[in-house]
């Protein structure tokens, strides 16, 4: 722990205005949008919450439909992509570039991995006439529609932000091997790792929301 | 210049690797449990486990147990924030 | 406050301002705050302006029975319109994005906030949002007609074009969210050596207690209008009925953002009004830490208490019962502030300059708006009076008697702070009392229209209302001559050629202490707090 007085003069005299460097205000801003994206989901789900409460059977019913192995083998990567993460960081502080290197690649590999298989689950969905304003979904009782369009908006918006995740670690990578993350400055590794946890965290939440509804 | 001072722990890769089998097994635990097809059963997988499986990331993966106080101030704040949202809401649609 | 060890207040002069640099280009990629800040309130007074020529169409429009001078359809235009520009964006990234940006810094003894790159990042976000929004102008159907709060499930199958404005608005509510975080972590980290959190002035205060709502509230609103838009694309039924979704929970979602989204507007708004009174009362803020305390305490309490927009629409009794009471809870901290606001008053040596004028009025208005908000928080009132001028009045005296008063005081109080120019005082208090006049004349005839019974957003109104809609639209038009004058008056000093002293008020606190305006880095040396802010020595006061 640093003393009180340390981080007010987290500003050194001299410095130009917007360079300074300060690896605690920065985390704290990060966690900060943590807490924006961790409402942003619950936004959602309350809609979840409230719905689930007015339908319960049709939700256990639709939950049926989904498959539950494509669910826990996505589970399984995130998990493991969220050890990767972490490894990286690790890695990098104990100055083994090319190991920090390396669990960044396969953590952003194994985000690839997730999308994938999301996208044959959703494609199969799609194959089967289940898509938001389908004629087959709305032949269905209402409470099994509002399950499926939680369902695709839910893992659609969680789908968008692996995906801005994958994206953000490429850049990452590229700052990795150019040097510019090191083991005394790595900041941005930490705080996109915060991210992909955040991910993470959403994701266990929809597995038994979705998945185990059953 | 503040890292050593602020961040003092570097965690080893055992305690990580440790915290991901013990994920690994919450999440075999908690679909055993919801395939019991035993409703209670599945609730208390529902309501106890995924958020302690959730901690455990915030906690280790996302360092908040090394973090100062402040910030675990905070993130009880959101959560409580996010808690009681869910819960004036309910207000309603339990009631209705 | 006194600072010592500082050679800032006494050798202002000889460094540039942060005007010195010339060029379209360094504004456009400016990270400092100061540039953001004034960015902000060019672009925010434009908006204003325009949000203003809708509001006085509408009343044209009012002036006669039938049809005056426009379609219904352009009526519901209008009134949507002059809600979403007045609303998202003036008065809720108002007072903390421009004085905020400006002043939050400067008063905590920072060189900039935590964040330059991304509070520019925040000033783009929100040109875009307002861009795209207005873009519903002259795209697809026209523009949007649904009220600023886009109502399900009438927003979703109206065919004007409300997918791009309600995107803008998602736009904007992601600017406002970086501002807040933005502000959090200034607070956090950069206040000056000797500035702990009980010496911290009250505008920086507040502005950190908005900062939590926006960063805990926006987000809701975010996911609301996401989900409209993607119903509107893709039909994804979470909030139309005909798919099974319930549009009550539309309303609870938007109003779990939008009702904090009022104490976002007012508690910077009330943190200003905290600076100018004991500027201009020349005496110790009183009662600093219940003023601290109610802000954080505005800030949680009123994130609770979103469905008291909602008793008639159907929600369970138990829900109306517990926001009833939650509503009635959240009248304690804003009526602490105004008893010490008063008391401040007390004994003093009250100088009734122009933003002091502003700042009275401030309270005198929000003490109308807040207890007319009591009225609707009573559950058999609210029958009565839902949907009606009433609540537009209320509302007009809360937003605009609140915020935009306190904006205006704000205006005038840091203008020599911000331009190093003065505008005239004389004109300034006209133009305040025409404000004030023509403001009373028009909305407390709405107060009185709402209990007669006339329903807002109606193109046409019966007889029995006309003589109370000739009186509004007769304020109307003192107000807005006032408003252009006020306009006027400070664009013109501008061009006055004056030298502002550092402190031409005989304020306390730490903007006053570096020139008018600022230099760029703001501090030479970061000064030293050693005592309590507010505190007033017997100084004499620099000649303005």
């Amino acid at each position: 722990m640093s003393a009180p007085a340390e981080p007010l003069a987290a500003e050194p005299a001299g410095e130009h205005v917007g360079e300074h460097r300060d690896y605690a205000g920065a985390k704290l801003g990060m966690w900060l949008f943590v807490f924006t994206e961790l409402i942003l989901f619950g936004g959602l789900f309350v809609a979840y919450g409230m719905y689930r409460s007015m339908h319960a059977h049709d939700f256990h019913k639709a939950s049926g439909e989904l498959n539950l192995v494509l669910g826990v083998i996505n589970t399984v990567v995130l998990l493991t992509s969220s050890l990767t993460m972490v490894l990286s960081i690790v890695a990098i502080r104990l100055q083994r570039k090319v190991q920090s290197m390396f669990f960044l690649a396969c953590t952003m590999l194994l985000g690839a991995v997730f999308l994938v298989n999301k996208f044959f689950e959703w494609r199969a969905k799609f194959h089967h006439g289940i898509f938001p304003g389908s004629d087959h979904l709305m032949a269905r009782p209402p409470g099994e529609r509002l399950f499926f369009g939680l369902y695709f908006g839910m893992t659609g918006l969680h789908g968008l932000h692996v995906t801005i995740g994958v994206v953000v670690m490429s850049v990452m990578l590229a700052f990795l091997a150019r040097d510019k993350i090191r083991h005394n400055d790595f900041i941005k590794l930490e705080n996109t790792g915060l991210y992909w946890h955040l991910v993470d965290v959403i994701w266990i939440f929809l597995l038994p929301l979705f998945y185990l509804a059953a | 210049m503040q890292h050593e001072a602020e961040s003092p722990h570097i965690v080893g890769y055992a305690t990580f690797i440790k915290v991901w089998i013990a994920l690994v097994l919450l999440t075999g635990l908690l679909v055993g449990l919801s395939i019991t097809h035993r409703p209670n059963l599945a609730l208390l997988g529902l309501l106890v486990i995924t958020p302690t499986k959730a901690s455990l990331v915030f906690f280790y993966f996302m360092h908040l147990k090394y973090e100062s106080a402040a910030l675990k101030y905070m993130v009880a704040v959101a959560i409580a924030v996010l808690i009681i949202f869910i819960g004036l809401t309910f207000s309603d649609y339990l009631f209705r | 406050m006194s600072i010592s060890a500082s050679p800032v207040a006494e050798a202002p002069a000889n460094e540039p301002s942060f005007y010195a640099r010339k060029g379209i280009a360094s504004w456009l990629l400016t990270t400092d705050h100061k540039r953001i800040g004034i960015l902000y309130l060019g672009s925010m007074m434009t908006f204003f302006l325009v949000g203003m020529t809708f509001g006085v169409f509408m009343r044209l429009e009012q002036l006669t029975m039938g049809p005056t001078i426009m379609k219904p359809t352009t009526y519901n235009a209008l009134f949507t319109l002059h809600g979403v520009m007045m609303i998202f964006l003036f008065v809720i990234p108002g007072l903390s994005a421009v004085f905020g940006n400006f002043l939050l810094p400067i008063m905590i003894g920072a060189k900039d906030v935590a964040f330059p790159r991304l509070n520019l990042l925040s000033w783009y976000l929100f040109i875009s949002g307002a861009a795209v929004s207005l873009s519903s102008l002259f795209t697809g159907r026209g523009p949007p007609d649904t009220g600023w709060s886009f109502y399900v499930p009438y927003s979703l199958r109206t065919g004007t074009n409300v997918t791009m404005a309600v995107f803008g608005v998602f736009l904007i509510g992601f600017s406002s969210i970086i501002t807040g975080l933005n502000f959090i972590t200034t607070m956090h980290r950069l206040r000056t050596k000797g500035m702990n959190w009980m010496r911290v002035p009250l505008f920086p205060w507040a502005l950190y207690a908005t900062a939590w709502v926006q960063v805990l509230a926006t987000p809701i609103l975010g996911i609301t209008l996401l989900l409209v838009v993607l119903e509107r694309v893709f039909h994804l039924g979470i909030f139309d009925p005909s798919i099974g979704g319930d549009p009550i929970l539309y309303q609870h979602l938007f109003w779990t953002y939008s009702h904090p989204a009022v104490y976002i507007m007012i508690l910077p708004a009330m943190g200003a009004i905290s600076e100018i009174i004991p500027t201009f009362a020349h005496r110790t803020i009183f009662g600093y830490k219940a003023i601290v305390l109610s802000s954080m305490g505005i800030a949680a309490i009123g994130s609770l208490v979103w469905a008291h927009h909602m008793f008639t629409s159907g929600m369970s009794e138990v829900a109306i019962v517990v926001f009833s009471l939650l509503t009635f809870l959240v009248a304690i901290p804003s009526a602490i502030k105004v008893f010490n606001w008063v008391a401040t008053l007390y004994k003093g040596s009250v100088e009734l300059r122009s933003p002091m004028l502003f700042a009275l009025a401030f309270i005198f208005l929000f003490s109308i708006g807040g207890l007319t908000g009591l009225f609707q928080g009573a559950l058999a009132i609210n029958v009565h009076i839902h949907d009606t001028y009433f609540i537009v009045g209320h509302f007009h005296y809360v937003m605009f008697g609140g915020t935009g008063f306190a904006f205006f005081a704000a205006l005038h109080y840091w203008y020599p702070k911000m331009f190093g120019r003065m505008y005239s005082e004389r004109t300034a208090i006209v133009a305040f009392v025409l404000i004030f006049i023509g403001f009373n004349l028009l909305y407390f005839t709405f107060l009185v229209l709402g209990l007669q019974g006339m329903p807002r957003r109606y193109y046409d109104h019966l007889p029995r209302f006309h003589t109370g809609h000739i009186w509004a639209t007769i304020g109307s038009w003192i107000m807005v001559a006032g408003l252009l004058l006020m306009v006027i008056n400070l664009v013109r000093g501008l061009f006055r050629k004056t030298t502002i002293p550092a402190n031409p008020w005989g304020g306390v606190t730490l903007e006053w202490t570096v020139s008018s305006p600022p230099p760029t880095e703001n501090f030479d040396v970061l000064p030293v707090i050693s005592e309590p802010a507010y505190t007033f020595n017997p100084v004499a006061k620099e000649p303005a």
